[in-house]
């Protein structure tokens, strides 16, 4: 049993590299390059506090 | 499928990473990356001081990563982005140390996780072998990786919340051992009186412990990774810093008194067959704390691969989204919005490191990377306050006594390349030269597809003096 062990984990290890090399082929063909790679530095409410007292200033 | 909408291009469909994480994600990330190195590596630095130059140095050194908490508070709670200290530089100094910085950052959790996972690996074959069975290590090293990239590939969510779950236990695993040892009858099973003998090798040993020193803390600045992912930066990443720098400090205090109470400086420095704490739990007797300790030492391990993982693949992903690496890495999952393409591209590099270079080459590139970017954070403080002074612009977190802070860091990152220097100073000019080299790619090749003017998205008035 404990020599089996060794050669299941090579095999949970394969099945889930094979997962992601099929998920990962199949985003990157069904999904636009441009939608991928439209990600913006943060947004958020602290930027947006800051951005609306900064034109409250002006 | 969630869309974010810019405020540079509302009409434009936009999808970036989950704003999905609190701050007991945040204390999951930085004590999870770090606890390991209480399990296991702080104990060289009895090697090089002896147990008491290993306490001096386990304090120094936390006086050192208390001055990086604080720092990176202020700075991340400011510029909350994924990449952390990458995109503070880019704000608060310019592209070349920003570039620097983001590569610091990938090798030292590049380099740590492949330690991790080495170990985690070695840990299943060593827990057999106390069976009576003979296994490799290779396959659960290779299956440890696999598991973790899996989970961090579908959503920091989740990923985060396995890491606080398997952290808190790993945590709690110390402090059982530290009630087990009964603390509150010093003779009863604890010796420090007979065990602590002086500094061996003067305070010159315990100079050159503050480089295994670091072991108790390295990893602690990995929690600025998650501010782009963290629901309110302001709040989240300073009290999940902190408290994640508590924790440690609890857990390095701890370990050093059990481990130095039971075990002789020389055996704890050079001899340890695992790591110090199981072995301080074999000291015992107890069948239930060596049992506990070595699951505790293996989810520590996990929860270290995990973090890395999660803090590499973010700061890949935020130099590629700036082009300073090819923007194909810079893609988010549509499903998952994680860095999918940064995280998939570094795991074979994790793979290769764990299976093919030795354990000490591995962690001392991760420590002298991990020592650059603290060398880095006094100077983008000073930076920062003379830029943007107080009142200039919001911060989430204003740290106290500047530049008070500033000044120990520096210094005390000038003693730890010291002593780094006395025992790794070969490893040490060499990594230099390679981040010498990296930079002239940078500045005379790479830099030419950078959006200049894209770079800096934070909406603060012009700095002082420009």
């Amino acid at each position: 049993m404990w020599d089996f062990l060794g050669t299941a984990a090579w095999l949970i290890s394969a099945a889930i590299f094979l997962w992601l090399a099929w998920d990962f082929f199949v985003v990157n063909k069904q999904t636009s390059e441009e939608l991928l790679l439209s990600s913006r530095e943060g947004v958020d409410e602290l930027f947006a506090e800051t951005d609306s007292s900064k034109k409250g200033r002006k | 499928m969630t869309t974010t909408t810019s405020t540079a291009a509302p009409q434009a469909e936009r999808i970036g990473l989950l704003k999905v994480l609190g701050p007991s994600h945040v204390w999951a990330l930085g004590v999870g990356i770090v606890l390991v190195g209480e399990f296991m590596g702080w104990n060289y630095a009895v090697g090089k001081g002896g147990a008491l130059g290993a306490l001096v140095a386990c304090f120094v050194i936390g006086l050192l990563y208390t001055c990086v908490a604080k720092i990176d508070s202020e700075v991340t709670s400011t510029v909350a982005s994924a990449g952390g200290q990458y995109a503070q530089a880019k704000h608060t100094i310019g592209p070349l140390m920003a570039f620097n910085v983001g590569l610091f950052m990938t090798f030292t959790y590049l380099m740590l996780n492949a330690g991790d996972v080495l170990v985690a690996g070695q840990l299943v074959q060593i827990g057999a072998k106390e069976l009576g069975h003979d296994i490799p290590w290779q396959p659960f090293t290779v299956l440890f990786l696999a598991l973790l990239t899996l989970l961090n590939y579908r959503g920091v969510f989740a990923t985060l919340t396995v890491n606080f779950v398997i952290t808190a236990a790993a945590f709690a695993s110390i402090i059982i051992l530290f009630i087990g040892v009964k603390p509150w009858d010093p003779h009863a099973v604890l010796l420090h009186s007979q065990l602590l003998t002086g500094l061996p090798y003067g305070w010159i040993g315990v100079i050159a412990a503050l480089h295994f020193g670091m072991w108790f803390y390295l990893g602690i600045e990995g929690t600025c990774q998650a501010a782009e992912e963290v629901r309110s930066p302001g709040r989240a990443l300073p009290l999940g810093t902190m408290t994640a720098m508590i924790t440690l400090l609890i857990a390095a205090a701890i370990t050093w008194y059990v481990a130095c109470g039971l075990m002789p400086w020389e055996y704890i420095g050079w001899d340890a067959t695992l790591a110090p704490l199981y072995d301080s739990a074999r000291m015992t007797g107890s069948p239930t704390l060596i049992v506990l300790l070595f699951i505790g030492t293996l989810l520590s391990a996990i929860a270290s691969s995990n973090g890395c993982i999660n803090d590499g693949a973010r700061a890949w992903f935020a130099m590629g989204r700036d082009r300073y690496l090819p923007q194909w890495f810079g893609a988010v999952h549509p499903r998952y919005r994680t860095p999918f393409r940064s995280i998939l591209f570094l795991t074979p590099i994790v793979v290769i490191f764990a299976l093919y270079i030795p354990l000490a080459q591995i962690i001392t590139f991760s420590i002298l990377s991990g020592l650059l970017n603290y060398t880095f954070m006094p100077i983008n403080m000073w930076n920062f306050r003379r830029k943007w002074p107080m009142g200039t612009i919001r911060r989430g977190f204003n740290h106290p006594f500047h530049p008070l802070p500033a000044i120990t860091l520096l210094v005390l990152c000038i003693a730890t390349f010291f002593a780094v220097y006395l025992g790794y100073g070969r490893q040490l000019l060499a990594m230099m030269a390679f981040y010498i080299v990296a930079s002239l790619w940078f500045a005379f090749y790479r830099y030419r597809y950078v959006r200049r003017g894209d770079q800096f998205t934070m909406p603060w008035p012009r700095p002082v003096n420009y």
